[in-house]
């Protein structure tokens, strides 16, 4: 008998980088994986603490305040980089969520200082006078694994303007809502399994199908996995879509 | 008739409102205040003393019981007990009240607006928790405005929570400030729960140390650098007993000698709100007999563990609006032995922040096990029944049914089987801000309910 698979979640400064509700993101991933018959197992990595490249198939990266957002920054490029970069090279699942993701870039310039980043993605992060970009949002994506493009739907809060470098690719396209920049009509990032996105809300109980894609993406498993019963799952899918207007 | 001819134009256009039927519970008031932008400081001006009340949670009920204190003594109270609280509402009661003292609870983004305009004798500031990011924003921006207010607010007796690390930060500076805080460690939770906000140091940043945590960040706590450490609080509660739903016992301890209490309002969260009004009511010169008596006189706010009848049952209304306020009704809860009915509405008005995120980070846990029927509605209804169903309650348990009159309907009506002697159990609203508005409307308009607003 084959041996059940098991996936390893790392959450990265989760008593810090929590800001909107990221935890949810988590629980849906850990009782999908429990109705399947999937082993779930998680792992936090707080400040000073070292990241085994090899032991996690999915990292989690959510938000902060800006001054624990600073914290992690530094303590990320100085303790966590290399495993990240690592991790991603071997094809581990990578998903970062608003400052999370601003992290995931080169670096976060505010008006007295710039944040460092660990540059997995080729983007940058501006600090921008504007109003902060709020509000429902949903986005179309298209993922390997799944035919034809699909919607996330969630909310989003941030300051920051995010532009994407000339080789990277957004993870989506706005439908409604403001995405990177508020004009670019891109949101977030993908390259390979690695993941960020403005979308919380949080991302993953408004759209448990990407929880199933990032489940199958970590593990190297085939799409779709085993049906559940999915029915408030799907109404609460379509109740973000409608708050967002699609 | 105070405040001349403007005040007046702003009364006619509030009776004016409200004769076509639109409320206007602080029309009046944005009306004075386009005529006179100091409009608050005119209408106070005659008041002999004043007190402001500040908060994430529980600004409503507190205010209740520090009215329900000075309503003992020769006090006539001005104050915005409808809860509007910014500058509109603060000037509308302005406008319609006759008194000599001025109570008001005031929206802790108004607070930089509202108290140099006041000028209050004395201000309570009782708690800051994570709460509608999409319109607050963060936490520690808030700290830092109540700061500046602080700052700016020299000869205002300050009256903070000693348990709530960030709130007694302000107080710093201030040797006179007067500390609340809980003394009963049997009180304390394992440890931080997982919405738990501002869990280290203000000044240093290092993670504080706790040795006691009794609800969201607040507790026994110091900073391990030395910088920072809870202060000895004046007023305290000590030998505290919840009695589920219904209420709490505890001893209040003061510095005129201790009392003992048993208040009408479930909760620890409603022991630290009644600590907070005992200090803001003794900081007014309330005797501590008017202060016991007064806490055990207040009756339920607005739809704060506020219950009705509806044909054969109870209805339990506990607002729940954030993490921090949803996880104290939801162990209040759990304090009741057996399965609960719950009937769960999520709205997503500007009111009860656009952003429904919250409902992830509030331990909606603690009644895995612990639901019979759970009913959910509102404008996001689904995303509710699914925070429920990752929560541990059994999807067969959930209902979905968005529209609030129905919703009820079906909750009231799916009784449990009971003894026929014993009354059918309670049915526990859990409504955000909006939800409950529209909740007590449809009560009122079945005649279950009586109208606050007169």
């Amino acid at each position: 008998m084959a041996e059940r698979p098991v996936l390893r979640v790392c959450a990265l400064y989760p008593d810090l980088m929590n800001i909107y509700a990221d935890r949810g993101n988590l629980l849906l991933l850990e009782r999908r994986c429990a109705w399947r018959g999937l082993g779930f197992r998680l792992t936090g990595a707080g400040i000073g603490d070292a990241v085994d490249p090899d032991a996690h198939d999915l990292f989690y990266l959510g938000g902060g305040q800006d001054r624990d957002q600073v914290l992690c920054a530094h303590d990320l490029v100085e303790h966590k980089s290399a495993a990240l970069h690592a991790a991603a090279a071997r094809g581990a699942a990578i998903l970062a969520v608003c400052g999370g993701y601003q992290l995931l870039g080169r670096s976060y310039e505010l008006a007295d200082q710039t944040i460092p980043g660990i540059g997995l993605l080729d983007l940058t992060t501006v600090r921008h006078e504007g109003p902060r970009l709020i509000g429902n949002v949903a986005i179309e994506v298209e993922l390997p694994g799944l035919e034809g493009p699909r919607v996330l739907a969630g909310f989003e809060n941030h300051a920051g303007r995010t532009e994407l470098g000339a080789r990277e690719r957004p993870l989506g396209r706005v439908l409604r809502g403001h995405g990177n920049t508020g004009r670019s009509g891109a949101e977030g990032a993908r390259r390979g399994h690695v993941v960020g996105t403005y979308l919380h809300g949080p991302l993953l109980p408004k759209n448990a199908w990407f929880a199933d894609w990032l489940t199958a993406t970590a593990l190297g498993l085939d799409l779709p996995l085993d049906p559940l019963d999915d029915a408030l799952e799907d109404a609460a899918h379509r109740s973000a879509r409608r708050a967002a207007g699609v | 008739m105070r405040g001349g001819w403007k005040a007046g134009v702003a009364r006619a256009a509030g009776a004016a409102s409200r004769l076509a039927g639109r409320g206007g519970t602080s029309l009046p008031g944005k009306v004075a205040l386009r005529l006179d932008p100091h409009a608050i400081r005119t209408l106070s001006s005659g008041l002999q003393r004043t007190a402001v009340i500040s908060a994430t949670n529980g600004k409503t009920t507190t205010a209740a019981m520090v009215a329900a204190i000075l309503d003992r003594g020769s006090a006539r109270l001005v104050t915005n007990s409808a809860g509007a609280n910014m500058a509109g509402g603060i000037a509308a009661a302005l406008l319609a009240g006759e008194g000599d003292t001025g109570l008001f609870e005031v929206d802790e983004f108004w607070l930089d607006r509202v108290v140099p305009e006041l000028e209050p004798g004395a201000l309570l500031l009782a708690n800051l928790f994570r709460d509608q990011l999409d319109r607050y924003g963060e936490l520690e921006s808030i700290a830092d405005r109540w700061a500046g207010v602080v700052a700016r607010a020299a000869g205002t007796t300050l009256v903070l929570n000693a348990d709530d690390p960030l709130v007694a930060d302000l107080g710093r500076d201030r040797p006179d400030a007067v500390y609340f805080g809980v003394e009963d460690t049997a009180m304390a939770m394992p440890g931080l729960q997982h919405a738990a906000d501002s869990t280290h140091c203000r000044r240093c940043g290092a993670p504080y140390v706790y040795d006691a945590v009794f609800l969201g960040h607040q507790g026994h706590y110091h900073c391990p650098t030395g910088d920072a450490r809870r202060p000895a609080p004046a007023i305290a509660a000590t030998e505290i007993v919840l009695d589920g739903v219904r209420g709490a016992r505890f001893t209040l301890r003061t510095p005129e000698g201790d009392a003992p209490v048993a208040l009408p309002l479930p909760g620890l969260y409603n022991v630290y709100n009644a600590l907070a009004a005992a200090a803001l009511a003794r900081a007014l010169g309330a005797p501590l007999a008017d202060v016991a008596a007064g806490l055990q006189a207040v009756a339920a706010a607005f739809g704060r563990a506020e219950t009705v009848r509806v044909g054969a049952r109870d209805l339990s209304i506990m607002l729940v609006k954030n993490p921090a306020g949803a996880n104290e009704v939801l162990r209040t809860l759990a304090l009741e032995d057996g399965e609960h009915d719950l009937l769960a509405v999520l709205n997503d008005r500007v009111a009860d922040g656009r952003d429904v995120s919250w409902v992830w980070d509030a331990d909606f846990e603690l009644l895995a096990g612990r639901v019979r029927r759970a009913t959910c509605s509102g404008t996001r209804a689904a995303e509710m029944a699914l925070r429920l169903k990752y929560a541990g309650v059994p999807a067969g348990r959930i209902a979905v049914e968005e529209d609030l009159a129905a919703a009820l309907d079906r909750a009231l009506g799916d009784a449990p089987d009971t003894r026929p002697a014993a009354p059918p159990a309670p049915l526990f609203a859990l409504p955000t801000y909006t939800a409950m508005l529209a909740l007590r409307e449809e009560l009122v308009r079945r005649g279950a309910a009586g109208s606050s607003f007169g």
